[in-house]
């Protein structure tokens, strides 16, 4: 082999940057989402948990262009026939009511940054939660909009 | 001269359906059969001479016979097709770039158009990618893995006579010129694949007359054309009779085969004999004079021009080294060379791994201006046009610039100077210090874009002259271009193969331009100690001012 | 027709990957076997390859100088078309690698009546190329957030600029619309013009047709047959700490996207994609001009070799010299009377 000093480290580059994710991971400790379920007075959620995983977003985009540019009602009802509010704060987020041990646990482990809450703010109590009013709601919801 | 007239080649090659007028090919290229007749193909070697050259370097020149190209039986051996497959196998351990070449091209047709006989011709397998794919479709078939399995979809087949007529046919239309090579992303060179195509062909006796025997006279006398001695020396002599002419100078500095002389000249023989290479020869001696300085020509090793380049490397390793084995000899200090294309790709980028290392030499440093020419510091060879820019820039030279007057110059970059070598300001440097009136060809046409003259390695045969003509259009377009828009007169260039073939591509195209060497220019313009009036140049033309 | 053979192969393995995600013990093979099959044939195949080029020598330095060279100290070289210096052949295979260098100088040659040739610059196969090579890149890197747990820190900006538009529920990223854009192109003009068309071979079509059906199966899997994100984190985690796993739930467009990515990495060594090492081993490209200044040695050089000798040239043509008055190393009447045949005997020694 001839210039076999540049074109073996070269090479060895090469494969340690094809193979960079194998070093990269080896010896951390993965840290696959957990969630943090409803409590179980919650058992049925708006779709089934499939549909869920993979086009929740979807749904929110949804619920935001039928209500404020249809005008479209703000109450949905599940299979199951649970009334629910159509909405991130109110709707999902009374059930699933710590972003950080849900929403953040998959979109962290996959990079995923939805800008939801850069006009919502993330409930951090009941008490914020309850103070909210529904013209609060729609001013933010109009910023969005924006 | 070329057998079809030119108005009538004027529209052929507008009109007449080819790939580049437009017209769409069908069907697989492969499918197209080679098909030789008189004007498209170099004549064989004669017997003689490829016996002599087995008798000098044997095993790679096949079998001497008398063979007919447009015939059906070549007389090939037997096993020609495993000789065809051996030296594939032999020049891929041996080149990198074969290798490389063979297995990167992703056709992105970027060369297709780059091509001065595409252009001319229209043919695609004159698009370099294709000239490639001959010899490629034959090393899928034998050397790769899906050429093995997968056969013609992978764009394998086998060696087989037609495709051996493809290589003869379309190796011997390349001029190894490497433009193609400048806009290759890959840097894949169409001159590397048609020097293996050559050898290939060589080794199974498939070969041209007016490559092999300028060759085998370059080994016997060092010179193309076969003179002996005294007739070279005869010849340079009489341009002596000619310059004082010109000048009312008798140079006293010329020698011939001088030990002890400070450098030996070398030069491509055309020069001593060949008009115009003559007048160049001329502007040589007159600058060497003009500096006093001291050196000799060989003609034992006056053959710069290295024929040996069209065929193998072995032969062109055994032309070559001759210079080093004179200068040796003679016990010069540097070697200097004159205006040659090929002989310069040779010199700069084979002569010193062939032939080297040149250690009996000293580091090449002009004796007039005291510069050391680092770029040469182990060939040991230096060109005569940085050697003369160098003089220009610390005023050596006198010079009346006005003596070219009755000029107005273009300068055709000679393609191994510029592409093989990167000599391109040092002409234009001479050009814009010896003439008033220099004008550039377009950008696309010159530097490392420039066009060959479509006669390189050894094609300038008269037997295919139409298509000579046809593979200098593109030169001859641009230089037409100048010589209408500037009324440009004088083609100048430093390549002794393009002072003959584009004499021949003028006369043709441009009827009104003449060639000339740069130092033709330079040697015109010098003003000598002791010189008469000067009323006319060195082609005895009347000087500007003089006419009546 | 070329194109259609490799219409049909692109097809043919789209409904293998189909028809095998939905087979028990298909999901096992398209997403665990093989991936580690591909990866390894990949990296060998490469390698293999590499070193074979590598076993040929380069016996000359035979630079394509697309500039001026190092020459006067008052010509100005032109240091990175025409290097003379190991750095400046870097530079230049950079410029290369990097930026396209020589298709930027691309032209469209055309013929008019005159006849006239034009030379009209032509940079749109520059730029396709460009762009095609360089959303890849992006989009390879931007998978790292699939195969790197924690995620490696590159990735947030780089999805932060590519998806910059915030479009779409899931958000769109530009590379992978660029390069289908791209690939589309670089097909079409493989198609629409003739002399392209003449010279495409399957190989050609193959590949591109081939990163056309990934790319867009995975922007079909983001954008409208969305699959389970987490599951097929938690695979590709799992390959790269051989620990893979498969969560049913990941749906079929994806095992079609990781089974043509996987056909890619094993065709790659074996076809034309391997410019991409090849690029970097171009002898007209990665050596200085630097061939008088420094000696290039060839190892098989053979100095069995020689010239025709001056003593042999002399002995043939020694008597007309002397009447030429050119100097001779042997005066006639020592010379023993040579023969033309006996000079080619001397010569054939030589």
């Amino acid at each position: 082999m001839y210039g076999s000093g540049r074109i073996i480290s070269a090479l060895l580059v090469f494969v340690g940057l094809v193979t960079f994710p194998i070093w990269y991971n080896a010896g951390k400790a993965q840290q696959p989402p957990v969630l943090q379920m409803p409590a179980a007075e919650h058992p049925e959620c708006v779709r089934d948990v499939l549909y869920m995983r993979t086009s929740h977003m979807v749904l929110l985009n949804e619920w935001r262009d039928d209500i404020l540019r249809k005008s479209g009602p703000r109450f949905g009802v599940t299979t199951g026939g649970v009334r629910y509010e159509r909405s991130l704060q109110k709707g999902c987020m009374s059930c699933h009511r710590d972003k950080q041990n849900f929403c953040a646990q998959c979109h962290v482990y996959t990079a995923v940054d939805p800008n939801c809450w850069d006009c919502h703010l993330e409930p951090t109590s009941e008490e914020a939660l309850l103070s909210w009013t529904n013209e609060e709601v729609i001013l933010n919801e109009e910023v969005i909009l924006k | 001269m070329a057998d079809t007239k030119v108005a009538e080649m004027k529209a052929k090659v507008v009109t007449e359906p080819s790939l580049i007028t437009g017209a769409v090919p069908t069907g697989n290229w492969w499918e197209v059969e080679a098909i030789f007749k008189p004007g498209n193909y170099c004549y064989p070697a004669k017997k003689s001479i490829v016996e002599y050259h087995r008798k000098n370097l044997s095993g790679i020149f096949g079998e001497p016979r008398d063979w007919d190209v447009e015939s059906d039986d070549w007389q090939l051996p037997e096993n020609w097709q495993e000789i065809i497959i051996d030296g594939i196998k032999e020049r891929l351990d041996k080149f990198r770039s074969l290798k490389v070449f063979m297995d990167c091209c992703v056709r992105c047709g970027a060369c297709a158009d780059k091509c001065h006989f595409f252009l001319g011709t229209g043919d695609p397998k004159n698009m370099p990618v294709l000239r490639a794919e001959l010899l490629r479709s034959v090393y899928r078939n034998n050397f790769t893995l899906a050429g093995k399995i997968l056969g013609e979809i992978a764009g394998a087949r086998p060696m087989t006579f037609k495709v051996l007529k493809e290589w003869f046919m379309y190796y011997y239309q390349c001029t190894e010129c490497r433009r193609c090579s400048v806009f290759c992303p890959y840097g894949i060179d169409a001159a590397e694949i048609t020097m293996m195509g050559r050898e290939l062909l060589h080794l199974v006796g498939v070969n041209t007359n007016w490559i092999l025997e300028p060759a085998a006279n370059s080994n016997r006398t060092g010179n193309h054309l076969g003179l002996q001695p005294h007739t070279f020396k005869e010849n340079a002599e009489f341009l002596l009779d000619d310059i004082e002419e010109a000048t009312g100078v008798r140079l006293q500095s010329l020698s011939f085969n001088r030990k002890g002389a400070e450098h030996l000249f070398v030069i491509p023989s055309a020069d001593v004999f060949a008009d115009p290479g003559i007048f160049t020869f001329m502007g040589y001696l007159l600058i060497f004079d003009h500096i006093g300085l001291d050196y000799t020509i060989s003609t034992y090793a006056s053959e710069g021009g290295n024929f040996g380049l069209f065929t193998n490397n072995q032969l062109m390793k055994k032309l070559n080294a001759k210079i080093y084995a004179e200068a040796k000899r003679l016990g010069v200090k540097w070697i200097l060379g004159g205006e040659c294309g090929h002989m310069w790709r040779v010199v700069h980028q084979y002569m010193d791994t062939m032939n080297g290392p040149a250690d009996f030499l000293e580091q090449p440093k002009s004796s007039i201006t005291g510069t050391v020419f680092t770029n040469a510091a182990s060939t040991k060879m230096v060109h005569i046009n940085e050697f003369t820019a160098d003089l220009i820039y610390h005023n050596k030279l006198k010079i009346d610039k006005s003596r070219n007057d009755h000029r107005v110059v273009t300068y055709h970059d000679s393609c191994n100077p510029a592409r093989g070598m990167g000599l391109l300001d040092e002409p234009r440097y001479l050009l814009n210090s010896v003439c008033n009136n220099f004008y550039e060809m377009p950008e696309n046409t010159i530097r490392e874009k420039t066009f060959c003259c479509g006669s390189g390695t050894g094609l300038n045969t008269n037997e295919i002259m139409d298509l000579r003509m046809r593979a200098g259009l593109p030169r001859a377009n641009a230089v037409g271009y100048v010589a209408n828009r500037h009324g440009v007169n004088m083609l100048s260039c430093i390549c002794a193969l393009d002072r003959a073939t584009l004499l021949a591509l003028n006369q043709y195209w441009n009827p009104e331009v003449e060639v000339c060497g740069v130092s033709e220019l330079v040697g015109n313009a010098l003003i000598m100690e002791g010189e008469k009036e000067r009323e006319m140049d060195l082609r005895f033309a009347p000087l500007t001012g003089v006419e009546g | 027709m070329r194109v259609l053979q490799a219409f049909i192969a692109v097809v043919a393995l789209i409904l293998v990957a189909l028809v095998l995600a939905q087979v028990p013990g298909g999901q096992v093979l398209l997403g665990i076997v093989l991936p580690y099959l591909a990866i390894i044939v990949f990296l060998g195949g490469f390698i293999y390859r590499v070193v074979s080029w590598a076993k040929s020598p380069v016996p000359f330095r035979i630079t394509t100088t697309c500039g001026q060279a190092n020459s006067l100290p008052f010509i100005r070289q032109n240091k990175l078309d025409c290097p003379s210096t190991k750095a400046g052949a870097v530079g230049r295979v950079l410029l290369e690698v990097l930026l396209f260098r020589s298709l930027f100088r691309n032209t469209q040659a055309s013929v008019h009546d005159g006849p006239k040739l034009a030379y009209g610059s032509s940079k749109w196969l520059w730029l396709f190329a460009l762009l095609f090579h360089y959303s890849l890149l992006v989009i390879i890197l931007r998978h790292m957030r699939l195969f790197t747990d924690p995620i490696v820190g590159f990735v947030l900006p780089l999805k932060f600029i590519d998806g910059f538009l915030e479009i779409g529920a899931t958000t769109i990223y530009l590379s992978g619309f660029i390069l289908l854009a791209a690939v589309s192109f670089l097909f079409l003009r493989r198609l629409v013009k003739p002399y392209l068309r003449y010279i495409s071979l399957p190989a050609d079509y193959f590949p591109l047709l081939l990163l056309f059906a990934i790319g867009l199966s995975g922007i079909l899997m983001r954008h409208v047959f969305r699959v389970d994100v987490v599951a097929i984190k938690e695979l590709s985690v799992g390959l790269t700490t051989f620990t893979p796993a498969i969560s049913d739930e990941i749906g079929v467009v994806f095992f079609v996207h990781i089974f043509l990515v996987c056909v890619l990495l094993v065709y790659f060594p074996f076809s034309k994609l391997m410019h991409a090492g090849g690029v970097f081993m171009s002898p007209t490209r990665n050596m200085a001009n630097n061939s008088r200044m420094v000696r290039h040695k060839n190892p098989w050089n053979d100095p069995k070799i020689k010239p025709r000798s001056y003593a042999a040239y002399e002995d043939e043509f020694r008597e007309v010299m002397i009447g030429a008055d050119l100097p001779v190393d042997q005066e006639l009447a020592v010379a023993e009377p040579e023969e033309a045949a006996q000079a080619s005997t001397e010569q054939a020694k030589t």
